[in-house]
């Protein structure tokens, strides 16, 4: 301390520490501790569920990478699940991501300016019902008028190679990967929704303007200046709706069926990671017990990556659209 | 994408052209249409369903011994997914403000607050049956039988909102502005104090109905509480003590494992009536302080 400084109240110069500094640094001592508590749960939910997954991926090995599960054989191998958790996910997104981009070009360019804010709201309404109630939907409702629809695609397509395979054994009841995948379809809607939304609105008006100048029709427009603008972010709103898509449980759990194995036939029963879990767990001990944890691992891992890769190709365009502006 | 040279001179050509553009303006509003048909159906359906069932029995009745009869009410999973909601509420809420204020006030730009920004928007994607896995592994297991409570529900439900609470803070904090901070510190406040005083009650409002909007959405998650609450047919007030029950939970089960029973599908659907309305209802309070707050704030 410099000994010209002017002259301080009593406290600071007494060596003690000036009033009220503790509690300042309390308190962001706190608040990053509140912060880190994301990083020690995730860490937590890595550790934990792994080591009581350890039982499967000693005695499975690679088995885990078969399609034979089978409790009452003690044999537990998730290709099956992991294969289905794909192609629910998969039917999903490809159900849904037309329409999730048409709505946002809806909302940010064709819809009168007044009526957006009340569109947003009801596709948001959407999000607000729980899974459960779409299950419940999809399971009493929605599934038996679909078992007519499959018996009717699956008897008109039974002479043509490919589709055969894949229309061929529609299930009775209607639970089938397709159910699965149109009611996942339906959740994940406002989420790539509201995130294609906001890339759109980033668009620089001058560049649509530009456009219409030009003679651009709308859809000119939006081909030109909107979508080149937007495709990352377009990337990022898919695998972040891939992500949901996989993860969704009790939805699919009620309205897939329940078989592990490998198949084409998308209108027969399936099971996904998630929902194997879901209808599993109750009667599960022991290695199938520690099977179906493994299964939440390969999940989790799964996830992850999804949303890491996701925000990566976020971050790659925020960098770029930094570097022009 | 280029855009291809366009004669201007072919009035064919201009027809095509205007043509794509009416198809592709009409996919575009048919998209919309296709997303309200099932909003509809369901919405509509939960409500004819439901209201043949509500009555003020169902709602203050306990769960009749089987699933299968009819009769009894859904009061003890109205109770459970109040209390246990509200443990949940009360632990992420605080936890996640206070990791936004870390985020937005101290934290910033530095390495380690971005990294936290990250594991945060990671977390929000980690699937709801792998939380309930988690509190099981680490909760429910090493407490065998009587770690099935209210309490591990409300847990698993925590740790889904969590960073939910911490985004939206964070985002709400963002939009306070410097002014007020640096009019705090002009005279002569700490930056706790600062925050304390001066940021957060400014943002309140906001942070408030975030975290309504964070409340809703696991008000109906199901998939946590399957391996984490147990299951009663008696309302259970007391979250740390015996097992629990729940409006999605009594759904899940009443639908599927039932699913057979008229009686048992009548109770799932008056079950998913009481548990939309509840969730409307949070939805709606965070709107309406929503729109008190920026019309108060537009006006200044």
């Amino acid at each position: 301390m410099a000994t010209d400084a002017p002259a301080l109240p009593k406290s600071f110069t007494k060596g003690s520490r000036p009033p009220g500094i503790i509690a300042d640094r309390a308190f962001r001592i706190i608040a990053l501790l509140a912060a880190l508590m994301v990083l020690v749960i995730l860490g937590l939910i890595a550790v934990s569920t792994t080591r009581e997954a350890l039982p499967w991926f000693r005695e499975e090995g690679l088995g885990i990478f078969t399609d034979t599960w089978d409790p009452s054989k003690n044999s537990f191998g998730a290709l099956g699940l992991i294969y289905g958790t794909l192609l629910v996910s998969g039917i999903a997104v490809v159900l849904s991501l037309p329409i999730s981009i048409g709505i946002a070009l809806f909302v940010t360019d064709v819809a009168p300016r007044r009526l957006r804010r009340p569109i947003v709201y009801t596709v948001d309404l959407l999000a607000a019902i729980p899974s459960v109630v779409y299950g419940l939907w999809a399971l009493l409702v929605l599934a038996p008028p679909l078992a007519n629809l499959f018996e009717t695609v699956s008897d008109a397509t039974a002479g043509i190679p490919v589709l055969k395979t894949v229309f061929g054994n529609p299930s009775a009841s209607g639970k089938s990967f397709m159910t699965a995948g149109i009611i996942v379809a339906i959740m994940i809607t406002p989420i790539i929704t509201s995130i294609t939304r906001e890339v759109f609105a980033t668009v620089p008006s001058s560049q649509k303007e530009a456009a219409l100048a030009l003679g651009a029709t709308r859809w000119e427009m939006i081909r030109g200046a909107v979508f080149p603008h937007s495709r990352s972010g377009m990337v990022a709103g898919t695998m972040i709706g891939l992500g949901r898509a996989m993860g969704e449980t009790i939805a699919v759990a009620l309205v897939i069926g329940s078989s592990q194995r490998v198949t084409a036939n998308i209108l027969g029963p399936g099971d996904t990671l998630a929902s194997v879990i879901a209808n599993q767990f109750g009667e599960a001990s022991g290695t199938h017990r520690a099977a179906l944890i493994g299964c939440g691992v390969v999940l989790f891992v799964i996830t992850i990556l999804i949303s890491m890769a996701a925000r990566t190709v976020v971050t790659r365009t925020d960098r770029r659209s930094a570097g022009t502006a | 994408m280029t855009a291809q040279p366009m004669p201007l001179t072919r009035s064919a050509r201009k027809g095509r052209r205007e043509l794509k553009n009416a198809v592709a303006t009409g996919l575009i509003v048919a998209s919309f249409v296709i997303a309200l048909i099932p909003l509809t159906l369901i919405v509509v359906y939960v409500i004819q369903a439901g209201a043949s069932v509500f009555n003020l029995g169902f709602l203050t009745e306990d769960l009749p011994f089987s699933n299968r009869r009819e009769g009894g009410g859904i009061y003890p999973a109205i109770i459970g997914t109040l209390v246990i909601t509200g443990t949940a509420t009360a632990m992420a809420v605080p936890l996640g403000i206070l990791g936004g204020i870390y985020l937005n006030e101290y934290g910033g730009r530095s390495p380690l607050a971005r990294f936290i920004r990250f594991l945060s928007e990671v977390m929000t994607g980690v699937p709801s049956i792998v939380m309930g896995l988690f509190i099981y592994t680490i909760w429910v297991l090493p407490r065998k039988q009587s770690g099935l409570s209210g309490f591990a529900g409300a847990l698993a439900l925590g740790c889904l909102m969590l960073p939910i609470v911490i985004r939206t803070s964070e985002e709400i904090l963002k939009v306070v502005p410097d002014e007020l901070r640096e009019g705090s510190y002009a005279l002569g406040t700490r930056k706790a104090q600062t925050i304390r005083r001066v940021v957060f009650p400014s943002a309140a409002p906001g942070i408030i109905s975030g975290a309504l909007l964070g409340v809703a959405r696991v008000a109906g998650e199901t998939a946590p509480l399957l391996f984490t609450i147990g299951i009663v047919s008696t309302a259970n007030f007391n979250v740390f003590d015996g097992p629990n029950t729940a409006l999605p939970q009594q759904i899940y089960i009443n639908a599927g494992t039932f699913g057979g029973f008229p009686a048992a599908q009548d109770r799932a659907w008056g079950a998913a009536l009481a548990l939309i309305l509840l969730v409307f209802l949070f939805t709606l309070v965070a709107r309406i302080i929503t729109a008190i707050y920026t019309r108060r704030s537009s006006a200044v």
